[in-house]
């Protein structure tokens, strides 16, 4: 990719939208993997699950805190977190899903398939963004990221080994896996539509980055599918605009519960 | 005794005294495994007068470690008690902490407490050491094991050092363990994650 030269040399420090967008990604998928402490389908996975919650938060909270400090009036992660509403929220319309998929009824029971693959698609999406998020002229973010890259590491490592054990597994989990996948696939879409905001933090025109990181990701998501023993879906249309604070109902709902608590005695602490 | 030597003295003795502080922050045990210290596990970056507070920088591990606030704390804690009313703990996110800081001593400590001290990750941030990794080398930031976890190549049981070892989790007790078990002893233990 060639640097946009011009662009990077203003982008000090990074635009807070630009730090809420990977901040509200890692909070969103943080809760919904929290979800599963308690009903992981086995002790070790529940395990698993928590700990990858738990670097997530983390992850959200530097970046919450270092977006609040350049807002005004100056915002703590915890007013970011849980005194903004659904349109404020700046995440992937695919990591707000809940676990049990698309099309499950309301409250159904997370499947292990869909939340499984989810975290393949989006590790390995990052595993590519936070290494040019690691380069940017914003100090403290470029120690997020490289933080996260070590992270994200496991995460990856962790789902796709779940990917392939389930894909090349028994009649049935491939078959789950393949649903998974179809549903899930059409909302990463939206994960390579970037816009000036993206260009200014990172310093790449944004149809280079969308080119090159679709490129690379999905070079990387065929070849676990291939091992996998899944089929990539087929292209689609489907153009969701979470990233843009266009949400689906279901960020409202995860958010009502997320939120209450912290709404109900404001100023608490614990 | 002249202005000029007093203050030479003075000084000396605040920085010998900014020395000894240091020592007792290094010194102070990792709330998670209490068996190493602050010192051994890398996380102090340093310790500095910013207009007469005593400020001590660390490097936080996992970004979502619980056990970054208790520090803080104990480090405060330590200070006050040490007369430093203003103390100050600030985090240095860079450069990223990562496993290769735990001293010869603290990994020592780990095996001997039954914790398999990490594989070094050598420079390559955030690489995995021990992955049959074929695209690790080239890009230090693409490591994609697409393989099952089956070979961990080099990973030591601390109890009897056989490397004949098997995977239980790969995720343990806290955000930095995993937990395998070795073949030969039959022992399960937890093995700090390269970072």
């Amino acid at each position: 990719m060639h640097p946009i030269t011009a662009l990077a040399e203003t982008k000090q420090p990074a635009p807070q939208e630009f730090l809420l967008r990977l901040g509200d990604n890692a909070l969103i998928l943080s809760h919904r993997l929290s979800e599963w402490t308690g009903h992981g389908p086995a002790l070790e996975e529940d395990i698993a699950l928590t700990n990858t919650a738990l670097d997530l938060l983390g992850q959200a909270r530097m970046l919450y805190s270092h977006a609040g400090q350049s807002m005004q009036p100056v915002c703590d992660e915890d007013a970011l977190a849980y005194w903004r509403n659904a349109e404020a929220f700046r995440n992937f319309t695919a990591i707000e899903l809940p676990n049990s998929g698309v099309h499950a009824a309301r409250g159904a029971l997370g499947d292990y398939a869909f939340t499984m693959v989810r975290q393949s698609l989006f590790s390995a999406y990052m595993l590519e963004l936070w290494p040019l998020v690691a380069q940017s002229a914003d100090e403290v973010l470029a120690g997020i990221a490289m933080k996260s890259i070590k992270e994200t590491r496991y995460h990856w490592r962790h789902a796709s080994d779940w990917t392939i054990r389930l894909g090349d597994g028994t009649e049935a989990s491939n078959k789950r896996m393949q649903q998974a996948l179809e549903q899930l696939f059409p909302y990463t879409n939206e994960w390579f539509t970037f816009d000036a905001i993206d260009e200014r933090a990172l310093g790449y025109s944004a149809h280079d980055l969308a080119i090159q990181l679709r490129d690379r990701w999905l070079s990387q998501v065929d070849a676990l599918c291939k091992q996998s023993h899944l089929r990539m879906p087929a292209s689609s249309q489907l153009q969701t605009r979470g990233r843009f604070g266009v949400h689906g109902e279901h960020l409202s709902l995860l958010l009502a519960e997320m939120q209450s608590v912290a709404r109900a005695h404001p100023g608490a602490s614990w | 005794m002249s202005d000029k030597a007093l203050n030479l003295a003075l000084d000396q003795h605040r920085q010998q005294g900014d020395a000894r502080l240091l020592e007792a922050v290094n010194a102070l045990p990792d709330p998670e495994i209490p068996v190493i210290s602050l010192g051994d596990l890398g996380i102090v970056r340093g310790l500095h007068r910013d207009q007469g507070t005593c400020v001590v920088s660390i490097t936080p591990t996992y970004s979502g470690c619980p056990a970054t606030e208790t520090i803080r704390d104990d480090i405060l804690a330590l200070l006050k008690a040490q007369g430093e009313a203003n103390a100050q703990v600030v985090i240095a996110l860079s450069p990223a902490w990562t496993t290769d800081w735990i001293s010869e001593d603290g990994r020592n400590k780990l095996k001997a407490f039954g914790i398999a001290p990490p594989l070094r990750c050598l420079g390559k941030p955030g690489s995995i050491e021990g992955d049959a990794s074929p695209s690790g080398g080239e890009h230090p930031h693409r490591v994609f094991p697409l393989k099952r976890m089956t070979s961990l190549a080099r990973v030591q049981c601390p109890r009897c050092e056989s490397e004949v070892i098997e995977s239980i989790s790969e995720f343990g007790s806290t955000p930095c363990k995993a937990i395998y078990r070795c073949l030969a002893c039959r022992e399960p233990f937890d093995y700090f994650k390269p970072y």
